[in-house]
């Protein structure tokens, strides 16, 4: 089975083939969608801001992340799910378009990064519960995370302003 | 809403030199879009995390005044930046925006939840103990604050609409 009959048989699944047809609800996906993607930025960011020294000094690391990273999450899997449908009613489309591409590179990278953090840098975030700085490997983490993450919302706007509809694909 | 006051309005802004310049540059409109989804992400989790404590459902070890005093001022950092965007983007394109009923509603949607954040860091800046008070007043907090985070996704909602309506 190569690469063009999965997208094809994608694009005619049930799901993507509503969401097509109905003039309503890919309006409404796309408003989910928006909406976690912004949840998952905005508590990511004040989690990386704390790595990198700029916001929350007063409060350690281990805190803040145990505070935002469940939103974060929670809206990950439903800015997931909803991405998912909306890929899938265009199956082709999406996956011939640059910035669609480059979303989900970025969005690979920024989980190689959250890996690496979770179990090398930061196994141990209480170690650094009495420090206002972090190492320069903790920071680093943070900017890398908050700028990957901009570049998922920078391409994902990009991509509505480049699809270019293919139809049918026989 | 679309009298002919309003439409003759966004026509006249549609050619002013700004609007005109914006539209022969394909990539402004993308870019500002992006500009003004980052600051309503800021906006989003900020307000969301105010609105959780004063629902009792996060940071119960925190007072409500430090998580009001830790988010509040993103809220309002952000919105100045979200209002520059916007106004640029509908000098952009007016009639897409001005006369758009999702456009309209997300307006009538974020001056109440202005409103709303404005007055709950009012009262509670003006007395530090009306967060504990039991009386009427503080029974309409979590009312507050569900409208709040209800009034959020309804613009966010109506911002993706505005193409589509």
């Amino acid at each position: 089975m190569n690469i063009t009959s999965i997208l094809q048989a994608l694009y005619s699944n049930p799901v993507a083939q509503t969401i097509r047809e109905n003039e309503l609800l890919f309006p409404w996906v796309e408003a989910v969608h928006v909406f976690a993607i912004a949840l998952v930025f905005g508590s990511i960011a004040l989690v990386d801001l704390r790595l990198i020294g700029i916001r929350s000094l007063d409060r350690p690391i281990s805190k803040v992340s145990k505070e935002l990273l469940p939103i974060t999450w929670l809206a990950f899997i439903v800015a997931a799910i909803t991405g998912t449908i909306l890929f899938t009613s265009n199956a082709v489309s999406y996956s011939q378009n640059f910035y669609f591409l480059s979303k989900l590179f970025l969005l690979a990278l920024a989980g190689v990064n959250m890996m690496v953090f979770q179990f090398i840098i930061g196994r141990n975030l209480e170690r650094w519960d009495n420090s206002l700085q972090l190492p320069l490997s903790a920071r680093l983490a943070g900017f890398i995370s908050i700028a990957l993450w901009a570049g998922v919302i920078i391409c994902g706007r990009w991509i509505g302003f480049t699809l270019e509809p293919v139809l049918a694909v026989s | 809403m679309r009298t002919s006051l309003l439409l003759s309005f966004c026509s006249y802004l549609e050619n002013t030199p700004l609007s005109l310049a914006i539209q022969d540059n394909a990539w402004v409109i993308p870019s500002l879009q992006t500009i003004h989804i980052l600051a309503i992400a800021a906006t989003l989790i900020a307000s969301l995390m105010v609105n959780l404590r004063l629902l009792h459902l996060v940071g119960n070890e925190h007072s409500i005044a430090s998580v009001m005093g830790r988010y509040t001022p993103i809220i309002w950092f952000a919105i100045p930046i979200l209002f520059v965007t916007g106004v640029i983007l509908v000098i952009a394109e007016p009639a897409r925006s001005l006369a758009n009923s999702a456009f309209q509603l997300k307006m009538l949607m974020l001056c109440i939840v202005i409103a709303i954040t404005y007055w709950l860091q009012q009262v509670g800046n003006k007395n530090a103990f009306f967060w504990d008070a039991s009386s009427h007043k503080s029974s309409l907090v979590p009312i507050l604050a569900v409208c709040s985070i209800a009034l959020w996704i309804g613009i966010v909602s109506c911002g993706r609409w505005i193409a589509y309506t």
